[in-house]
């Protein structure tokens, strides 16, 4: 029955500027996803809260939580979350260099919560 | 998340129902909330209050940790007449992020090939509405300078609290415009909220440059809306 649903439903092509859209035709073509949601913003943020990031268990992903500066971090922690199941809240600032080796050029920081589509 | 949340939240969306989405950040479910729905009263206020915002966050609830996040309905663009300012404006409004639809009853106006990648339909606007209803996260724009076809559209779009009502015409047009609302017993303040002349004051002269005008007046609207998504005091 699942392949049967493979098939109907990839004719579907989402809207890939959307993020949720995309998330649900992935869960649909049998992928395994995770979404990451900004979640709290400081001072100068790329992007606002709510913004989202789609990641499937490859690699591959739609969306954005930052300009472009954090998603690698993002989607490395992502696939381990695709794997155990177990949400996760990452955190970035500006040249954040203790906790992470990534940070915002724009000053600010942000929040990220990242789980996987159950089910 | 379940996959069954998030195809709830697709498919308010799809319909232009706004919804709220709470995430206990500890690890625990989702919930989904749609704008109109019942709430049981623990709910009730932190709710009510996202959908009046628009604003997601973080909020503490009993102990736990939980973000809100709200999804209001993308806003979008309805266009009274088939005209050649729409033609252009079908274009800016798909690269800006509206969605857009265009009602004309003239079928000569009307037709598929003077428009392609945007949604057209040639019926009266009295006969569309009804069904697929006005909101507040829409923009009027009445492009015929007919008032039989515009005058419906333009009341029923101040009587929704539309974001932006705007409607194309000369000064004589719209002071006739205004004349014929008012005795059709809309109030002054009300008719005051119709954007005439329509578009920002650019020197706009061909319909491209009317379009852009138009489109600009709309972000403005847009973006300067307050904490209730309303423009102006409609009801």
């Amino acid at each position: 029955m699942r392949h049967k649903q493979r098939v109907t439903n990839m004719s579907k092509e989402p809207n890939i500027l959307d993020p949720l859209e995309v998330a649900e035709t992935w869960c649909s073509d049998g992928r395994k996803v995770a979404l990451a949601t900004v979640i709290e913003t400081w001072g100068s943020a790329p992007r606002p809260i709510g913004s989202h990031l789609v990641i499937d268990e490859e690699g591959n992903f739609q969306g954005s939580v930052s300009g472009g500066c954090v998603e690698g971090a993002v989607i490395a922690e992502a696939m381990d979350i695709i794997e155990s199941g177990t949400p996760k809240i990452l955190e970035f600032g500006v040249a954040d260099e203790t906790a992470w080796r990534v940070g915002l050029s724009c000053g600010g920081r942000i929040r990220v919560y990242v789980e996987r589509i159950d089910g | 998340m379940e996959r069954s949340t998030l195809q709830a939240i697709n498919v308010a969306r799809a319909a232009r129902r706004a919804a709220v989405v709470v995430t206990d950040l500890s690890g625990g479910a989702s919930q989904v909330f749609l704008e109109g729905a019942r709430l049981q009263p623990e709910w009730d206020g932190l709710i009510v209050e996202a959908l009046r915002s628009g604003r997601a966050g973080v909020a503490a609830v009993e102990g736990r940790s939980l973000f809100v996040n709200v999804h209001l309905p993308p806003p979008r663009i309805v266009a009274i007449g088939a005209v050649h300012i729409s033609q252009a404006l079908a274009e800016l409004a798909a690269v800006a992020g509206f969605d857009m639809t265009i009602i004309d009853p003239r079928t000569a106006f009307a037709t598929p090939e003077r428009f392609r990648a945007v949604e057209l339909l040639a019926e009266w606007p009295e006969d569309v509405l009804p069904s697929r209803p006005l909101d507040r996260y829409t923009a009027l724009a009445a492009l015929t300078h007919d008032p039989k076809i515009d005058d419906y559209p333009i009341r029923t779009a101040l009587e929704a609290g539309c974001f932006y009502v705007g409607a194309l015409g000369s000064r004589k047009t719209h002071a006739a415009r205004v004349e014929r609302l008012g005795q059709a017993g809309v109030p002054a303040d009300v008719i005051g909220r119709i954007k005439a002349p329509i578009g920002l004051h650019i020197g706009a002269a061909s319909p491209a440059e009317i379009a852009v005008a138009v489109l600009a007046e709309i972000i403005e609207a847009l973006r300067s809306r307050d904490a209730t998504g309303r423009t102006g005091g409609t009801r």
